[in-house]
């Protein structure tokens, strides 16, 4: 296997708002003009709070939405001019887990059927064999075969994760995006869905996409990390680079605003202040520029580029911290 | 246990639901209390009955539930006892309550400065026109553009100031207890920072008491002074936050503490085995027993007393029996 | 490894529920009994008429009730009895046939809209929003005339006006269903519009359209008795209610039961069934729902 599995240049994906029929066209800028290498066997995290489109990016990535334009390449092949036949066959290599346990199995039908679907759609393979499938991948998650022959609403907020990892690696994908796979459960259960996500992984030799919102979660579960604000990746590269040095203001004042599970810890009083911009009608120049503490004349104009000041560390400010 | 001077003293709740599968036995004996002024960190997992004991001090619980027993004593007045209408006067005067959800408890039609207005033109007995400079005034003291959002409407706001203008309408009347249920778990983690650091300056400034139930341990060693643990409708912890954070006696929160990812923390995490239990058919005695890895015979008979251990630190466990001090109460 | 919750189909949880709901509510309750003796009638019709719906006995022309014709009969003689009793299972018959047709197209109309969108759902919106135009009762006329008076061609008219319903509830069920994630975990898995139409989506749209159905089962009835007082539906001498009480007409003053009975027993399925939707509509109601 090559060593970056995913490669994406200059990926845009515009959604059109249309408020009548004699106004202008406007588009929000959900994913805009993302670069991003994400090494075979890595566990790649992407953070950003809403409006930072990261949502928007594993989707696009799947080609669960198509994206307005730039390229993203699959083991060196390019993805996105592919249809039919093809298209298949990659969607078989990456697969996905959504946020919310509850809606992410289909409420009607038998846990066999959601997770047997994508076996049925790609392999002409017997019901004995689909079956021995299934019952295999439920074992790895933690679960017992006798399962696929329930409703989803049989089961709890962390089970239901558990079946839909499962129905993802049921076709023995290279790459899995985790799309805030455990925002929704508790605690205690969240820890184990993803000490069993990193044991699958070793196992199964697989590449991850862990998207979320949790500062804490980024550093339990990946190795490499990108901060989007806004549409764009601003910062990016190994985990304990950007820990140890967040570089651009956004990411130093995201962790600084991370609650920490310790009452003794010190806390610096540092906020960010004012709201999210609209994706829409973002801020000119350096999209951060107006709710950044150090910003001057040119960040307001100038908009910086995504540049390396480190090695595996890229920025994109025109005064790294 | 009637602990004199507390401005909430919550014993012995409990609250049952009637539903279809059989009576559901959400909160089984509670015991909370709160000084004036104090944050009260009310934490949990699902099911555990945070909420739901919430609603219960506001004695918003409606069909299919009840309380069934326990007294919830509010400055000096049990609570249950009260009519309806001598409820509605305390309830949005002396205590109030914020949700998760800042969008769902404001009406998307009508403009926002007029809700704020309605909520304290009733109490003050004035004409909705004649609040105007009072909401704004709460506007300002939430930090937002009175001008800007006056005229708005809900789904016009983001989710931050949405909250931010709950926090406003609660806390109008000056009451002497807030109570906030999640209220940043559906925000950004940068908002979120803004909005607890909101709520500590006005409750500074205002010297109210806030009850904030979360399920974030983060925002719990933040922002409260004391802690409250809940499991499956029982209070099993009760500590000062520094303490029970060194020190967690109960089991549950022990593994609670160690199933939390933090930066920096370089051990694996912890689950706690097992699930929560089925409230329809919860365990016997403590109802933790089945996932406790100290679980004795007793534990399986008889639910623990919620007792003293060491000063102002509280656990329902057989583990420390004999050890309380037995504090003479007046 | 984890243990599950307590183990249990949906459906027999929903159902104990539902019948909890459905015991709280004497309307209800009534409304249901209306219906069961409804069906038991029409099953049971050929048992219960004591004479022959379309014999005619001129002997016997326009008898008051009695213990031997409890209805009376017309002014051929026929027994009115019998004729209600047989009529019932001409009116199931027509609800059923009726509800089956226009449930289906107006799904599959529902859901080809909801789930492509764009244009598709604008041509097909159009198309609906046309039937919609007219009075229903009118259309149906229209159909009616056009086609020629039987009970075919009844229930066929009626169809073409109820279909519309049940394709702007499909379409809006449709519309909330695509986006969830369970339907983009099956693109994602490889699956095509085709299969997540058919296999996926459609299903979910089945249950709302299922309580429509209920609770149009009077309409249905009305116009078809409609039809058939006007002379536009089913033709004598199959004893369709509606067409009885149309016979009946020249005879009001002196000879009501001809009239009255038929009369009686659309009123009383109607109620019926407007109970029971109601109450149906009313358990499903998510926020009474407990």
């Amino acid at each position: 296997m090559p060593e970056t599995l995913i490669k994406i240049r200059g990926l845009k994906t515009y959604f059109p708002v249309k408020k009548s029929i004699f106004s202008k066209k406007l588009f929000v800028r959900a994913v805009d003009d993302v670069n991003m290498d994400i090494p075979t066997g890595s566990t790649f995290a992407v953070v950003g709070e809403s409006g930072s489109g990261k949502t928007t990016l594993a989707r696009t990535i799947l080609r669960l939405i198509e994206p307005t334009s730039g390229e993203i390449e699959f083991e060196g092949k390019d993805i996105l001019g592919l249809k039919g036949r093809d298209l298949l066959e990659v969607r078989r290599n990456m697969q996905i887990v959504f946020q919310d346990p509850y809606n992410s199995l289909h409420p009607r039908k038998l846990i066999k059927n959601i997770i047997g679907e994508g076996m049925k759609i790609h392999f002409k393979i017997t019901d004995v064999e689909i079956r021995d499938r299934i019952a295999a991948v439920l074992k790895e998650v933690g679960l017992i075969d006798d399962h696929m022959y329930r409703y989803a609403h049989e089961f709890s907020g962390g089970q239901r994760q558990r079946i839909a990892f499962a129905r993802a690696m049921v076709l023995k994908p290279k790459f899995i995006v985790l799309d805030e796979p455990t925002s929704a459960l508790d605690v205690s259960v969240q820890a184990m869905v993803l000490k069993m996500m990193k044991e699958i992984k070793v196992q199964e030799n697989l590449t991850y996409m862990f998207i979320t919102h949790n500062l804490s979660l980024v550093d339990y579960i990946a190795d490499r990390v990108a901060v989007m604000y806004v549409g764009e990746v601003v910062e990016m590269g190994d985990k304990n680079t950007i820990f140890k040095h967040p570089s651009h203001p956004y990411t130093d004042l995201l962790m600084a605003s991370n609650p920490v599970p310790d009452p003794k810890f010190v806390r610096e009083k540092r906020l960010l202040k004012g709201e999210i911009p609209s994706s829409i009608n973002p801020p000119s120049g350096c999209r951060f520029h107006n709710r950044c503490p150090f910003a001057d004349e040119r960040c307001a104009k100038e908009a910086p580029a995504l540049k390396e000041i480190g090695p595996d560390h890229h920025v994109r400010c025109h005064y790294p911290l | 246990m009637e602990l004199k001077g507390k401005l909430l003293d919550v014993s012995n709740l409990k609250v049952s639901f009637y539903t279809y599968r059989g009576v559901v036995q959400a909160l089984n004996g509670v015991d909370l209390w709160m000084d004036s002024g104090e944050r009260l960190g009310v934490v949990g997992e699902t099911g555990c009955g945070k909420s739901v004991t919430s609603l219960a001090v506001m004695r918003l619980i409606e069909q299919p539930g009840e309380i069934q027993e326990g007294k919830v004593i509010f400055n000096g007045t049990n609570l249950v006892e009260l009519t309806e209408e001598k409820m509605n006067r305390v309830r949005g005067a002396e205590m109030s309550m914020i949700f998760q959800e800042p969008r769902s408890s404001l009406n998307p039609v009508m403009k926002v400065g007029y809700q704020i207005g309605e909520s304290i033109a009733k109490s003050k007995k004035l004409k909705i026109k004649h609040t105007y400079p009072e909401v704004k005034e709460i506007l300002r003291l939430v930090g937002l553009d009175p001008e800007r959002v006056m005229n708005s409407y809900p789904h016009e706001l983001s989710g931050g100031m949405s909250q931010r203008v709950m926090i406003g309408m609660g806390l109008a009347s000056h009451p002497k207890l807030l109570i906030a249920d999640e209220p940043t778990s559906a925000l950004d983690v940068t908002i979120q920072a803004q909005i607890l650091e909101l709520l500590d300056e006005l409750a500074r400034k205002m010297g109210n008491a806030v009850m904030l139930i979360t399920h974030d341990m983060g925002v719990v060693a933040e922002f409260c002074d004391k802690v409250l643990v809940m499991y499956a409708g029982n209070s099993v912890e009760y500590a000062s936050t520094a303490r029970l954070f060194e020190k967690p006696l109960h089991p549950y929160t022990g593994g609670l503490l160690q199933a939390v990812p933090r930066v920096g923390r370089t051990d694996e995490l912890k689950a706690i085995k097992g699930t929560v239990p089925d409230l329809v058919n919860p365990p016997s005695g403590c109802r933790f027993h089945p996932r406790c890895p100290h679980s004795m015979d007793i534990c399986k008979v008889e639910r623990p007393p919620f007792v003293e251990i060491e000063p102002d630190h509280y656990v329902a466990c057989y583990l420390f029996e004999g050890k309380s001090e037995v504090r003479e109460d007046a | 490894m984890e243990k599950t919750v307590k183990v249990s189909k949906p459906f027999m949880d929903d159902l104990k529920h539902t019948v909890f709901l459905w015991r709280k509510s004497r309307l209800t309750m009534i409304g249901s009994a209306i219906i069961l003796i409804f069906l038991l009638m029409a099953a049971f019709a050929p048992l219960i008429a004591p004479f022959d719906p379309v014999q005619q006995n001129l002997q016997n022309k326009l008898q008051a009730p009695s213990w031997q014709h409890l209805f009376g009969t017309d002014q051929f003689g026929r027994d009115i009895f019998s004729r209600v009793i047989i009529g019932s299972r001409i009116a199931l018959w027509i609800i059923f046939l009726v509800s089956v047709i226009s449930g289906s197209i107006g799904i599959i109309v529902g859901v080809t809209a909801g789930y492509f969108g764009g244009i598709v759902d604008e041509v097909l919106m159009r198309i609906t929003d046309m039937f919609l135009a007219f009075p229903s009762l009118v259309l149906a006329m229209a159909f009616a005339a056009m086609l020629g008076p039987n009970l075919t061609n009844t229930i066929i008219a009626i169809s073409v006006v109820t279909w519309t319903t049940y394709a702007r509830l499909s379409r809006a069920e449709a519309t909330k269903v695509k986006s969830q994630p369970y339907i983009e975990a099956i693109r994602a898995a490889g699956g095509g519009n085709l299969r997540i139409m058919f296999l996926h989506v459609l299903p979910m749209c089945i249950s709302p359209v299922l309580v429509q159905l209920t609770l149009r089962m009077g309409t249905i009835i009305l116009t078809a008795a409609s039809l058939g007082f006007l002379g536009l539906g089913v033709q004598p001498p199959t004893p369709e209610w509606g067409a009885m009480v149309s016979d009946g007409r020249n005879y009001l003053i002196d000879q009501w039961w001809i009239s009255t009975f038929p009369g009686i027993f659309i009123a009383f399925v109607v109620l019926g069934f407007n109970l029971l939707g109601d109450g149906i509509r009313d358990m499903l109601d998510p926020r009474l729902r407990r």
